[in-house]
């Protein structure tokens, strides 16, 4: 099989399954992992694509998102612990009156 | 099959069995070990294609930075919690089906049609076609022409630092 065929599969499988535990797990923090996982894929994808069209401006655009990625976590988990400590619980059952 | 090919597939099938794990693992921290060992895996797979500026800040940033802050408050929490105890919540089959539904989309749109080669590529854009990714291209290339950019994500990076710092705050000051 072709190397960007495999890689573009397993960049369209990793997204997938972080896409499936971000919907079914309780704990909020492992649905932020399981978006990382997401994430993961999608840079897979342009690394690969990058590589094949032998363009360094995708590597730094990787590298941008690479430091986004860093941001995004730094503010998410200070929320998420700012969750648990209001209900003592990681569970997003917890929250289900956020739904309105 | 040369032995990069072969490389490469093993480093697929260990990213791929990181994430299968981290949907099963019952604990928060297997599942951060699952996601540290499917990213190293993708980090092999960035060497294996030659890009190593982007493997080097796979381990760096995601496994050193990303996932140590996460293992960190793993083990600050509760682990009486139910939420640690019970996997999943109650649309498991739907989100299951709809997912595969989006994989299923996904792998036909991916082997249907044909991928341009960097020489078709090439009549499309004016930029420089890179020769390697090696380290030294890629620093020339980037402080060369990206340095405004790369300035901004130290703004970016100190935006967040302060946002956290003040939900962190808002948060001790509800509490009493």
């Amino acid at each position: 099989m072709d190397r960007t065929q495999l890689l573009l599969w397993l960049s369209f499988a990793l997204f997938s399954l972080g896409f499936v535990g971000v919907m079914i797990r309780r704990n909020a923090l492992v649905m932020l992992m399981c978006m990382e996982l997401m994430l993961n894929g999608v840079i897979l994808s342009l690394v690969t694509f990058a590589e094949r069209s032998a363009m360094l401006s995708g590597a730094v655009l990787v590298f941008l998102v690479f430091v986004v990625a860093a941001a995004e976590i730094a503010i998410a988990i200070p929320i998420v612990l700012l969750l648990a400590r209001r209900r003592r619980t990681l569970d997003v059952g917890a929250w289900s009156e956020l739904r309105g | 099959m040369s032995g990069t090919d072969l490389l490469l597939w093993f480093f697929a099938a260990a990213a791929l069995g990181g994430g299968v794990l981290m949907l099963v693992a019952r604990h928060p921290m297997r599942v951060a070990l699952a996601l540290i060992s499917s990213m190293i895996s993708l980090a092999g797979i960035y060497a294996v294609l030659g890009v190593h500026v982007i493997a080097v800040f796979q381990v760096l940033i995601y496994v050193g930075a990303v996932m140590v802050f996460m293992v960190y408050v793993i083990m600050l929490l509760d682990v009486r919690d139910p939420s640690f105890l019970e996997r999943y919540g109650r649309v498991v089959v739907p989100a299951v089906a709809l997912a595969a539904v989006l994989a299923a989309a996904l792998a036909v749109a991916a082997g249907s049609g044909r991928i341009m080669t960097a020489e078709e590529l090439a009549l499309f854009h004016d930029a420089p076609v890179a020769t390697s990714f090696g380290v030294q291209p890629f620093s020339a290339e980037f402080l060369d022409q990206y340095w405004l950019h790369f300035e901004l994500t130290s703004v970016l990076l100190l935006a967040a630092v302060v946002a956290a710092i003040a939900v962190i705050r808002t948060g001790r000051r509800r509490d009493g």
